[in-house]
C-alpha cells in the first residue's frame, strides 16, 4: 500500500460528521474512506465521489428480465405447448399479451432487483467468507470513521479535525 | 412574497377565454343539423370512397333508442350479419328503415359532440383542481418536511375547484333538461324515453336520476369547497399566529377530509363519468380516475412552481423540491399504468359481453388515442423521468409535463366520447375551443388566487425544514 500512514477521526452524529467532510474537503485534503453504521444522505456528493452508474446497470438488468419473460413466456404458452386463455384461442404472442404483462413485470423486477445487489456487493469488494476490512467496529454501531492519509501532516490535520468535532482522532500505521 | 399577476398573463388568459367562448359558441351552433343536412352529408361521403360502408356497420349501433352506442357488442354483430344478409337478397324496407335509423344516430352523435367537447374539458380542469387539493391535504396529514414551500401554489390552484365543479355539475345536468337547453347529450339515462325501453337502466334507477345526481353532486362538491375554505383560511391565520394552533387544525380538518375525499371521488367518478356508459360498471373506476387527477394535480403544481421561481418569486425552491415532485409526476404515471392495466387486463381476461363492449368500441373506433394516450401516459413518462438527474432539469420536467397533461386529456376523451359521438369523434374546433376556454379560466382564476396571499406560508412549522431541504 502506497500510504503508510492514515489518520481516523471519530464522530458520533452523521451531521456533525457531513460538516466535517464539507471543511476537510475545503482544504483540499483526499478523504480516502468513510465507515457509517447507516447510509448518510448526501456523503456522496460532499465527498466528491463520481456518481454511481448502478441505476445504469438497474436498467439493463430490467431489460434483460423483460427480455427473459418474454421469450419464455412465448415458448412455454404459445410454442411448447399451445394454451387457450381466456377462450381466446388465437395462439399468437402479441393477441394474448394482456395475460402475460404481470410475468414481464415480474421478471423485470426480479432481474434488475437481484442482479442490481449482487452487483452491489461485488463491486463493493464484498463477497462470502470475505473477512470485513472495518477498521474499528464502532462504526457498525453509533460511531462515524473517516480516513485520511498522512503526508507529513500529521498535526495540521490533527487540528482540523479536533475542530470539526471529532470525539477521537487515532493515527494508524499501516506498513506491516 | 407578495405576487402580482402581470399584465401579460392576464390578458394571455382573457384572449384564451374568449377566442374559446367563440369557438364554443360556434361549435354549439354549427352542431343544430338536420336530418336531411346528415342524409347529403352521408352520400357525398360515399362517393368519395367507402366511407359509407363502414359507416352504415356502425349505424347499427343505434338499437331501440336513436342516441350513441350503449348496447353491447354482440347484438351489434348480430345486426350487422343479418344485415349483411338483407343487403344480399336485396330487402328494401329494412334496408330504409336502416337507413333512417344509421342518419338518426349520426345526427344525434353531431348534435351531442360540442356537449361531451366542453364537458370533457370542464372536467379535465376540475379534476386537476380536485387532484391537488387530495395531495394538499396528504401534505398536512404526513407532516411533510419538503412541501411547505409550495404549499401557496397548491392553495392557488384548488381556488378553481369551486367554479369548475360547479361548472361540470352544470353541464351534466344542462345537457339533460330541455329548458336549459339540452337534449341527453352527455348522459342517456336522463331521457325517459331510453329508461322506459331499457330494463338494464330501469334496475339503477334508484341512483341513476336526475334529481339524486344533482343533490349528490352538490354534496361532493360542498363537501370539498368547505375543507377548501378552512384549509385556507387556517393557513393564512398561521401567518400571523403564535402557535401551532392552526397548523393543527388543518392537519386535523385535512385527515377527515380524506377520509371523505376518497369515498365522493369514487361516487363522483360514478356519476361524472362512469354513467355515460349506464349499462357498463368496473369496480376500481373511481381509483383509476384518482390516479389520473393526482398525475395531473403534481403536474400543474410544478408547472406552476417553475413559473413562479422563474420570475424570481419563489427564490428558496430548489432543484430538490422540482426533484420531488418530478418523483411524483413519475411515480403517480405508473400507478395510473397500474390501475388501467388492472381495469382492463380483468375484462379483456374474462371476456364477458356486457363489459368487454367497453374496450372493444374504444380499440374499434378510437384506436390511436386510446393506444396513443397509453404511449403518452405510461412509455413517455417512464423513459423521460427514470434518469434521476432530469428530474431536477426543467425543461424535462416541462416536456414529460406537457405530454402527460396531454395524455390524460385523451384519457378523459376517451372516458367520455365513445358514449355520446361514437365513431364521429374528431378533435377539431369543439375539443380545442372549449380546452382554450378552461385553460384561460383556470390561468386567470389561479394566478388571482396565487394574488391573494403571499406566495409562502411564513409560519409553518416546517417552513424551515423546506427550506433547507436537500437531496
Amino acid at each position: 500500500m502506497e500510504t503508510s500512514k492514515v489518520i481516523h477521526a471519530i464522530y458520533n452524529d452523521d451531521d456533525v460528521l457531513m460538516a466535517a467532510v464539507k471543511t476537510v474537503k475545503a482544504k483540499r485534503h483526499h478523504i480516502e474512506e468513510i465507515y457509517t453504521p447507516f447510509p448518510v444522505h448526501g456523503l456522496d456528493k460532499a465527498m466528491g465521489l463520481a456518481p454511481t452508474r448502478i441505476a445504469i446497470a438497474a436498467f439493463m438488468y430490467g431489460c434483460v428480465g423483460l427480455a427473459v419473460a418474454t421469450v419464455m413466456m412465448n415458448f412455454i404458452m404459445i410454442e411448447d405447448w399451445p394454451q387457450n386463455i381466456g377462450g381466446k384461442p388465437s395462439f399468437s404472442y402479441l393477441e394474448n399479451m394482456p395475460a402475460f404483462v404481470p410475468i414481464m413485470f415480474e421478471l423485470t423486477v426480479f432481474f434488475a432487483a437481484h442482479l442490481m445487489v449482487i452487483t452491489f456487493y461485488l463491486r463493493s469488494r464484498m463477497w462470502p467468507f470475505k473477512k470485513a476490512e472495518n477498521p474499528d467496529t464502532r462504526t457498525t454501531d453509533d460511531h462515524f470513521l473517516m480516513e485520511i492519509p498522512v503526508h507529513g501532516n500529521e498535526k495540521e490535520l490533527h487540528d482540523l479535525l479536533s475542530e470539526t468535532g471529532a470525539v477521537e482522532i487515532n493515527v494508524v500505521d499501516n506498513t506491516h | 412574497m407578495e405576487y402580482k399577476i402581470s399584465n401579460r398573463l392576464r390578458l394571455t388568459a382573457i384572449i384564451l377565454m374568449i377566442v374559446g367562448a367563440i369557438g364554443v359558441c360556434f361549435s354549439f351552433y354549427t352542431s343544430h343539423v338536420t336530418f336531411d343536412e346528415v342524409e347529403n352529408m352521408l352520400s357525398n361521403e360515399s362517393h368519395h370512397g367507402d366511407g359509407h360502408v363502414e359507416a352504415a356497420d356502425h349505424g347499427e349501433k343505434a338499437s331501440h333508442s336513436s342516441e350513441a352506442s350503449h348496447d353491447t357488442h354482440v347484438i351489434e354483430e348480430a345486426h350487422v350479419e343479418s344485415h349483411s344478409d338483407v343487403n344480399a337478397h336485396g330487402g328494401s324496407h329494412d334496408k330504409v328503415d336502416e337507413h333512417t335509423k344509421h342518419i338518426n344516430h349520426v345526427m344525434h352523435a353531431m348534435h351531442n359532440r360540442p356537449w361531451s367537447a366542453f364537458y370533457v374539458a370542464a372536467f379535465f380542469f376540475m379534476m386537476i383542481s380536485l387532484g391537488v387539493l387530495a395531495f394538499y391535504a396528504i401534505q398536512y396529514v404526513s407532516q411533510s418536511g419538503w412541501s411547505p414551500l409550495v404549499l401557496r401554489v397548491m392553495e392557488g390552484i384548488t381556488a378553481y375547484l369551486l367554479p369548475g365543479a360547479l361548472i361540470v355539475l352544470l353541464i351534466a345536468v344542462a345537457s339533460g333538461s330541455g329548458w336549459l337547453g339540452g337534449h341527453y347529450n352527455i348522459f342517456v339515462w336522463m331521457d325517459p324515453d331510453v329508461v322506459a325501453h331499457d330494463k338494464l337502466i330501469q334496475g339503477k334507477i334508484g341512483w341513476l336520476n336526475i334529481g339524486g345526481f344533482l343533490i349528490r353532486g352538490l354534496i361532493f362538491i360542498g363537501g370539498w369547497s368547505l375543507y377548501r375554505y378552512f384549509a385556507r383560511k387556517f393557513s393564512i391565520a398561521q401567518d400571523k399566529a403564535n402557535d401551532n394552533k392552526n397548523f393543527k387544525k388543518t392537519f386535523r380538518i385535512s385527515a377527515a377530509f380524506l377520509v371523505f375525499f376518497i369515498y365522493t371521488e369514487s361516487m363522483m367518478s360514478w356519476d361524472w363519468i362512469m354513467s355515460v356508459d349506464p349499462h357498463w360498471f368496473s369496480t376500481l373506476f373511481g381509483w383509476y380516475v384518482f390516479a389520473g387527477m393526482m398525475v395531473c394535480g403534481v403536474t400543474v403544481i410544478a408547472f406552476v412552481t417553475m413559473y413562479l421561481k422563474s420570475k424570481g418569486l419563489l427564490p428558496q425552491v430548489n432543484d430538490s423540491h422540482l426533484h420531488d415532485l418530478a418523483k411524483f409526476m413519475f411515480a403517480f404515471s405508473i400507478f395510473w399504468t397500474y390501475l388501467w392495466f388492472s381495469q382492463f387486463m380483468l375484462i379483456w381476461y374474462s371476456n364477458i359481453p356486457e363489459e368487454v363492449t367497453y374496450f372493444v368500441t374504444r380499440i374499434e373506433d378510437y384506436k390511436l388515442p386510446f393506444f396513443g394516450m397509453l404511449a403518452m401516459n405510461f412509455i413517455f413518462p417512464l423513459l423521460l423521468l427514470m434518469n434521476s438527474d432530469y428530474k431536477r432539469v426543467p425543461w424535462f420536467i416541462v416536456m414529460a409535463g406537457v405530454v402527460i397533461l396531454a395524455g390524460h386529456y385523451i384519457d378523459v376523451f376517451n372516458m367520455i366520447m365513445p358514449a355520446t359521438v361514437g365513431d364521429q369523434w374528431s378533435i377539431g374546433i369543439p375539443e380545442i375551443a372549449s380546452l382554450l376556454f378552461f385553460t384561460g379560466l383556470f390561468i386567470f382564476i389561479v394566478f388571482t388566487a396565487l394574488t391573494k396571499a403571499p406566495l409562502i406560508q411564513t409560519r409553518n412549522p416546517f417552513i424551515k425544514e423546506s427550506e433547507n431541504f436537500h437531496y
